[in-house]
């Protein structure tokens, strides 16, 4: 009987050697792994030391927008192919963003719009300096169902009239938008609070940062907006050009009228064109990158940050957003080298139709 | 042992004694780690309800029980934040409406038909032929729903839009009918012959026996199983999450996108809230009604289940 | 089941009733294949679209922006060191308590106290759990989002699974093999060790495996304690962030493009592949044990 439980017990142990070993051969024949002796080992243990250095300083972690999301993740994957340093970003919105940065928890946020005043009170009480660097412009596309054969365009008067606060459980029907639309629902989808895309659409819109009605399908990944827009026949939304861009087949843009002659008559439609030139308004705006200066200590962040602003913008038009001037590339390397701190927004949060070189010179 | 002891010398049979006494040690330290193994379940038990209600607690410092209770709006991350959880609530409430309705009519023929009709070698293939429908990952049945039940039935139902109650509801309740078969076959086995044969005696059909006579003998198991069904379709959370959108609606439509707790917690946690905030509470005071919706249910499942056993 | 004479029933119910219960009959045929039907061509579709995306690339490469280029490899690989964590965790905990409820603690308090719990918590939706692993490993014990947290928080949900399956296999030894050793002077311990168990270990194992392999198709728990949109690594510890298939799947499935739809059908043909292998090793320890426990008694 003795033999028997041993034979057992050598039989689980075989068990887990298997398991063991085949997790090892996938971590073997990974092309970009960690080198490591015993890979296997140390997971298995659990009372197992962590290693010597704490995870957060051999990870660069970045949070923030959803907008900006597409373009670090291109960054990203072609700095590790290169780099062992290793990545991870989640997509919190804007403002999740950064309250982890302003809590010490990542080292840099994405943000699809500056810096607000209390999110700047909340960093320098914890001690934190941020370096904010302009990435590339957005701009922010209404989008609908490709066959809405109604709303072929909207005006800045019309969308603040769905989208401010009154509207809440009152204007639920596209007739209700514009006489001659039809009578039939109208099923919203937007970016969540937490959404930079959604702060800067509230100010440019509905004319208040942060103000808008809560009943419509709202998320701060914007996945799920092109999805349920995509799939709706009524659907009405708005997100990042990117994800239009990535999308062109299942969405329709509507072009925007704001009604100022002088950047363009009529309604536009965001394109790269009308964005870099400005004419796209009021939803063409820039979107940065936050760095921390403890973590810019780190050699990794550093070359990572480098590594965005120099053979990192070439992968903007490809995720869809529109470059800056190269001037302004150039003025956003200095003040990452010079380890400029503070907001060229004075904290003042998004102005509405700036050029972001102007900002970066001083003017 | 003890016995081959007593015929050695005396130091031997102190070496015995010593033995044996860190032998009752040695068991006695073995019975205590079991007996911590077996707290660990009551230790979860009281996690979950310190987790649920010190975060409760807090979160109802802030906001009424009254508008939690009975505000038809969700709106808490807004500018103008409204917290009633009502819209999850019925979220909740239509998904898993529709998966009873699925579950209910598949899963009582189904036990009928295994219990009364069918020889036991078939029973025997197609009881547990079932079973595996409960069995499948809940991702998968929410890939199901959303990239082949939508698209499906959008084709023939009016106005349906891609985020929906309807889908997500029939999936859940492909996936809830096992247990309401299984459990409900054999509470209807497990009925005396000799009801049957009484029936038969008194000149009943077989279906007149079965519905007037098998079914109501066994109606604590059935419900019982349909209550235990409602739990499971309740506490749902990918299938959902995937297929039935993120808008919380107070509304009977299956046609357009709704939230349900369970996908309002899973929102939220994926933005990952510093902990503290009026944010990061509001997924556990939703958790809590949860919970307490779940527990209800399971605890009168039980009671329902006692009662027919006792029988 | 009395046989039932349909001749007598007819009789009995006027010859409209054998087509009435022909008719039911057939209704309940439905109401038993319907769902099997559908199950099978949802597998069918979901394979066509999965398999011709499987190869050795989609296995060993990291998730990518680009839907051609993107792998499952962390995912599998997190998924793997997850359950090997959590069996770790539930299996020693599970056991043990299995063995006090079954031979020691048969008449206390505490032991009705402990199944009082096991039967609540088998009830408890999996989300719960996830908001337990939130608040308890990943703040209080401050764990943070690491594979010790979420194999903990799986392992917690196993559990029930664990205790009540090594229950019945213990129950299959019989009251007389026990009392035999007691009689022989054993200790209850030794009469555990080197008799009980042994001769229940085929279903505590076959039941141990079935339920870590719940485990690894549990999505909810683990989006609230450990979520990230991307993590290109491969977790070098037990603190170390991590990625599992369930998530990866629920990434690609909630992006619009139709090939991350793809990536997740195939990502969801692995994820089973998996879970099948693992069923069919809990068989084969069962069958084996069985049988050299056949030869040895």
């Amino acid at each position: 009987m003795a033999s028997y439980f041993m034979q057992t017990q050598r039989l689980s142990f075989a068990v887990s050697c298997v398991v063991l070993a085949t997790a090892a051969t996938f971590t073997g024949c990974s092309k970009n792994a960690a080198p490591s002796g015993e890979p296997a080992a140390p997971s298995t243990e659990p009372g197992a030391a962590p290693s010597a250095e704490p995870v957060a300083d051999r990870v660069i972690a970045i949070d923030g927008s959803s907008t900006v999301f597409p373009i670090t993740e291109a960054v990203a994957e072609e700095f590790q192919k290169e780099n062992r340093a290793k990545v991870t970003i989640g997509v919190s919105g804007t403002g999740g963003g950064f309250k982890k940065f302003c809590a010490g928890e990542i080292a840099i946020a994405g943000a699809s719009r500056p810096i607000k005043p209390t999110e700047e009170t909340a960093c320098s009480a914890a001690k934190i300096e941020y370096i904010e660097l302009p990435v590339a412009y957005d701009g922010l596309a209404v989008v609908t169902h490709p066959k809405n054969t109604w709303a072929k365009s909207l005006t800045v008067a019309e969308l603040k009239k769905i989208w401010e606060p009154e509207a809440q459980g009152k204007l639920l029907k596209w007739s209700q938008v514009r006489p001659g639309f039809p009578d039939k629902p109208l099923r919203l989808f937007g970016p969540g609070v937490d959404s930079g895309s959604y702060d800067y659409f509230t100010k440019a819109v509905v004319g208040e940062e942060h103000k808008s009605r809560g009943d419509y399908t709202s998320s701060e990944d914007d996945n799920v907006l092109v999805k349920g827009i995509s799939t709706d026949k009524l659907a009405l939304g708005f997100f990042g050009f990117s994800y239009y861009f990535e999308n062109k087949d299942s969405l329709k843009l509507v072009p925007i009228d704001d009604g100022i002659a002088e950047n363009g008559a009529g309604a536009i439609a965001p394109s790269h064109e009308t964005i870099e030139k400005g004419s796209y308004q009021p939803l063409s705006r820039p979107i940065f990158i936050y760095v921390s200066k403890q973590a810019v200590e780190r050699k990794e962040v550093r070359d990572f940050v480098g590594f965005y602003l120099n053979e990192g913008i070439k992968l903007i038009e490809e995720v869809g957003y529109v470059k800056l001037p190269e001037d302004a590339y150039k003025l956003a390397r200095a003040r990452f080298e010079q380890r400029t701190p503070g907001s060229l927004f004075a904290g003042a949060g998004s102005k509405v139709g700036v050029t972001v070189t102007d900002l970066l010179a001083g003017k | 042992m003890q016995m081959a002891a007593a015929a050695r010398p005396e130091s031997a049979t102190r070496r015995s004694r010593v033995k044996g006494q860190s032998r009752l040690m040695s068991e006695r330290i073995l019975e205590s780690l079991l007996v911590l193994s077996g707290l660990v379940s009551v230790l979860t038990t009281a996690g979950i309800l310190y987790v649920l209600a010190w975060e409760t607690v807090q979160f109802f410092s802030e906001v009424s029980l009254i508008e939690f209770l009975t505000g038809l709006e969700w709106t808490p991350l807004f500018a103008d934040a409204r917290f009633g959880i009502l819209p999850l609530l019925m979220g909740t409430m239509l998904t898993s409406g529709i998966a009873l309705v699925v579950a209910v009519p598949f899963g009582l023929m189904a036990a009928i038909y295994l219990s009364e009709f069918a020889p036991s070698k078939l029973r025997r293939v197609l009881k547990p032929a079932l079973e595996m429908l409960a069995g499948v990952p809940t991702i998968v049945y929410g890939y199901f729903a959303l990239v082949f039940l939508t698209p499906l039935l959008q084709s023939v139902v009016p106005g349906l839009s891609g985020f929906n109650a309807l889908s997500a509801g029939i999936v859940m309740g492909i996936m809830i009918t096992p247990m309401i078969s299984s459990l409900s076959e054999d509470a209807l086995s497990a009925v005396s012959n000799n009801l049957r044969e009484a029936a038969y005696g008194l000149g009943s059909t077989k279906l007149s026996a079965i519905f007037r006579v098998v079914v109501p003998a066994a109606t604590s198991g059935v419900v019982a199983s349909i209550i235990l069904a409602l739990s499971r379709a309740v506490g749902e959370t990918m299938i959902v999450a995937i297929a039935a959108g993120q808008q919380p609606r107070f509304t009977l439509d299956p046609r357009v996108p709704i939230e349900t707790m369970t996908t309002y917690i899973v929102q939220i946690s994926m933005g990952d809230v510093p902990a503290g905030t009026l944010e990061y509470r509001t997924i556990f005071a939703v958790g809590s009604t949860l919970f307490l919706m779940t527990f209800a249910m399971n605890v009168l499942s039980q009671r329902l289940a006692r009662r027919f056993r006792e029988r | 089941m009395p046989r039932s004479n349909l001749d007598i029933h007819r009789k009995k119910g006027g010859s409209s009733y054998v087509l009435r219960e022909k008719l039911f009959v057939a209704a309940c045929l439905v109401a038993v294949f319907l769902p099997l039907l559908l199950l099978l061509t949802l597998f069918g579709k979901l394979l066509a679209d999965g398999l011709p995306r499987l190869s050795w690339e989609f296995l060993t490469s990291f998730p990518s922006r680009r839907a051609a280029e993107a792998g499952i490899l962390p995912a599998a690989v997190g998924t793997l060191y997850l359950i090997v964590l959590t069996a770790l965790l539930a299996l020693p905990t599970g056991v043990g308590a299995a063995i006090y409820l079954e031979e020691y603690g048969k008449k206390s308090r505490l032991a009705a106290l402990i199944e009082i719990n096991i039967a609540n918590l088998a009830g408890v939706p999996s989300i719960i759990y996830g908001l337990l692993g939130l608040g308890l490993f990943v703040r209080t014990l401050g764990l943070g989002r690491s594979l010790l947290a979420g194999a903990a928080t799986l392992a917690l949900l196993v559990l029930p699974v664990v205790v009540v399956s090594t229950r019945e296999a213990l129950r299959t030894v019989p009251l007389s093999t026990r009392e035999a050793c007691l009689a022989l002077g054993a200790t209850r311990w030794q009469t555990i060790r080197q008799v009980v168990l042994p001769q229940a270990l085929p279903g505590v194992m076959t039941g141990s495996i079935l339920a870590v392999s719940r485990a690894m198709g549990e999505t909810a728990p683990l989006v609230v304690v450990g979520a990230l949109a991307y993590v290109p690594f491969l977790p070098d510890g037990v603190f170390a962030q991590f990625g599992a298939l369930p998530i990866q799947i629920f990434n690609w499935v909630s992006r619009p493009q139709p090939a991350f739809l793809v990536n997740a059908a195939a990502g969801i043909v692995v994820l089973l592949v998996m879970m099948l292998v693992l069923n069919a090793a809990a068989i084969l320890v069962r069958d084996r044990l069985q049988a050299k426990h056949g030869r040895a008694s």
